[in-house]
């Protein structure tokens, strides 16, 4: 009775009792949602356009943001090595598809998801022989991030945001709106859904499967710069920063691996509702620590009543 | 009976110079399966040529082989060239010969399902450079064409009916402002007077685009009706050329592809008094 009481109604009283609280722990799960809504855009964009599982998506976020401190370092304005960071993506983009994808294109699906374990690899060494393996530090305030917080008295109570919070939450609103309307104004755009479609058909008026990959993977750099960025300004940048892609797998398997639509509501799925359990059920019933594993389970749940995901893609049948 | 001749073939051809020619190519499969065992034909310049025979007979291999597409199916041009407008295709990308204008309309239409009609025209102009004004201005030209497409504009593609499709796979193929279009069995799954409709905008598009086509069909009787020559493939092979006119009128192609008297569809092999031409083997 009791365990019952503390698992269906307790935490409900408690929310209501200091919604204030609820507040700032709904803002601090969008703002982790909005990242992992971002990282796993990358992973289906990619996907959609090549059929490929992009294990490297985790470490290209560790890869650029290393890139970006880096280049900091050896003495290049912030301002200017956001760009240069984004060349270097770009060239990323176009060693992986001169290297890896066209030579392997047409082999099984597997081949490639196994290619993508080695550009992992290769980029874990690469960015440590340039950059060195020490942990660094996100500069966020050359960058002209603002790092102080707004606090808020609702219900005569107290929240508190975070201006860089801020930030990240618009900067990756408008970034994912710049895409979407890239996806759907755009001819590159309109070719990449095309692919998504029909590989063939796509093939067969000529769009060149070059271009697009490029495209794909210079869009899953600025991405992953972007979350590099945000991320790291939270947490340093390490090697360890990679977990953070490990987090759009239960988004994709919510959302569905082709859907961007799922993507980005997946996301803010799983970052509001992480935090909320945590919160309101795993710290006060087993003893926190929840986040590691709850999206995981939860998206496991989901998918025992949806196989499809919630917004897997209809596959629209027609003679 | 009255045979084709060779010379006849001959002369209805040379009237015009050939956009496409293909000779003697053999295609193979996953490296053991071999399709094609030697296929020779030319497509005059602003002509319709139909490709015929039944099912399996390799008329949508000799299509891809032609626009590049087989490697994707993991099949390979072992032998025998392809020519487009001088140039040997198999030095150029699908994306290249559909810049220089040749290109694909696949057999079962492949719309891209999610994307809106007027999104897969769009598709169309991918390779094109020559602006946006010039590409609106052929968007409205296929909308002339198919004004149905014009109302079906904003649908999604994978709801609009059978023929429809057609049309978007046709209108897209447009878009890319070709000089030939490879047409994979228009008339599949359509109702007959859909299939005319579909013709008579094949004809149309032939006489005022100036664009030649090569049409795969197994709809023996429509095609001989606007083509103006055709081939007939059996087990990779063709068996019997000549003008449209001509092979309607032939015994063996009344008997076996246009039901008209004999007693079901046999083979040409079957047929003692014909014999293989071997007029391309080098
Ligand atoms: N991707 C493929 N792999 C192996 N065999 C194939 C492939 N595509 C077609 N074939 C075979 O090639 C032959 C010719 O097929 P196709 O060119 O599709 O004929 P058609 O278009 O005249 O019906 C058939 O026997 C078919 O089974
Ligand atoms: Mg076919």
């Amino acid at each position: 009775m009791e365990l019952l009481n503390s698992i269906f109604i307790k935490p409900f009283q408690d929310m209501v009792a200091a919604p204030d609280f609820l507040l700032q722990v709904l803002w601090e799960g969008l703002v982790a949602g909005v990242l992992y809504a971002l990282i796993a855009l990358g992973f289906v964009l990619i996907y959609k356009s090549s059929r490929i599982f992009n294990f490297a998506q985790g470490i290209m976020v560790v890869f650029a943001a290393l890139t970006l401190v880096g280049l900091h370092e050896k003495g290049i304005p912030a301002l200017l090595a956001v760009p240069l960071t984004l060349v270097v993506m770009l060239i990323l983009a176009i060693a992986i598809e001169r290297v890896v994808l066209r030579p392997l294109v047409n082999q099984p699906d597997i081949i490639l998801f196994m290619a993508t374990i080695g550009i992992t690899l290769f980029l874990v060494g690469f960015g440590e022989l340039i950059f060195g393996g020490e942990n660094k530090v996100m500069i966020t305030e050359q960058l002209g991030i603002p790092t102080g917080s707004f606090t808020f008295e609702p219900f005569g109570g107290f929240v508190s945001i975070e201006q860089k919070d801020l930030t990240a939450v618009i900067g990756a609103v408008v970034l994912v709106a710049a895409l979407l309307v890239f996806l759907n104004k755009s001819k590159m755009g309109r070719a990449i859904r095309a692919l998504g479609d029909d590989h063939q058909a796509a093939l067969s008026v000529g769009i060149s499967l070059s271009t697009i990959w490029i495209l794909v993977w210079f869009i899953a750099g600025i991405i992953a710069l972007a979350t590099g960025i945000v991320w790291g300004a939270r947490a340093g940048v390490s090697f360890a920063l990679e977990v953070i892609a490990y987090k759009a797998l239960p988004v994709l398997m919510l959302g569905g691996l082709e859907s961007v639509l799922g993507a980005i509501i997946g996301g803010l799925a799983i970052g509001i509702l992480e935090k909320l359990f945590e919160i309101y059920w795993g710290q006060p019933l087993m003893g926190g620590n929840t986040e590691t594993w709850f999206a995981f389970v939860f998206a496991l749940i989901v998918l025992l009543f949806r196989p499809q995901g919630l917004f897997g893609e209809k596959i629209i049948e027609r003679v | 009976m009255k045979m084709v001749t060779m010379s006849e073939a001959a002369a209805k051809t040379e009237a015009a110079k050939p956009i496409l020619s293909v000779n003697n190519i053999e295609v193979i499969y996953d490296h053991v399966i071999l399709v094609l065992k030697g296929v020779s034909l030319s497509v005059p310049a602003g002509g319709i040529t139909a490709l015929l025979g039944a099912n399996g007979a390799g008329k949508t291999t000799t299509l891809k082989a032609i626009s590049n597409l087989l490697h994707a199916e993991r099949g390979e041009v072992t032998k025998g060239t392809i020519v487009f407008e001088g140039d040997q295709v198999q030095a150029l990308s699908p994306n290249e010969l559909v810049r220089r204008g040749c290109i694909q309309v696949m057999e079962g239409r492949h719309c891209f399902g999610h994307l809106s009609v007027e999104d897969n025209l769009m598709t169309g102009a991918f390779t094109r450079r020559d602006g946006k004004a010039e590409i609106n201005r052929d968007l409205e030209m296929v909308y002339e064409y198919f004004p149905r497409l014009r109302v079906r504009r904003a649908s999604q593609a994978g709801y609009t009916s059978g023929g429809e499709q057609q049309m978007t796979a046709i209108g897209r193929a447009l878009m890319s402002r070709p000089k030939m279009i490879l047409l994979d069995e228009p008339s599949m799954g359509l109702a007959p007077q859909l299939v005319e409709e579909i013709f008579e905008i094949v004809k149309k598009l032939n006489e005022e685009q100036d664009v030649s086509f090569l049409l795969a069909e197994q709809n023996t009787n429509v095609a001989l009706r606007y083509a103006k020559y055709g081939y007939i493939l059996e087990s990779g092979r063709v068996v019997l050329d000549g003008a449209a006119e001509a092979l309607r009128t032939n015994e063996d192609v009344k008997e076996f592809y246009l039901g008209v008297g004999g007693e079901g569809r046999k083979s040409f092999r079957d047929v003692k008094h014909y014999k293989r031409r071997k007029r391309w083997l080098a």
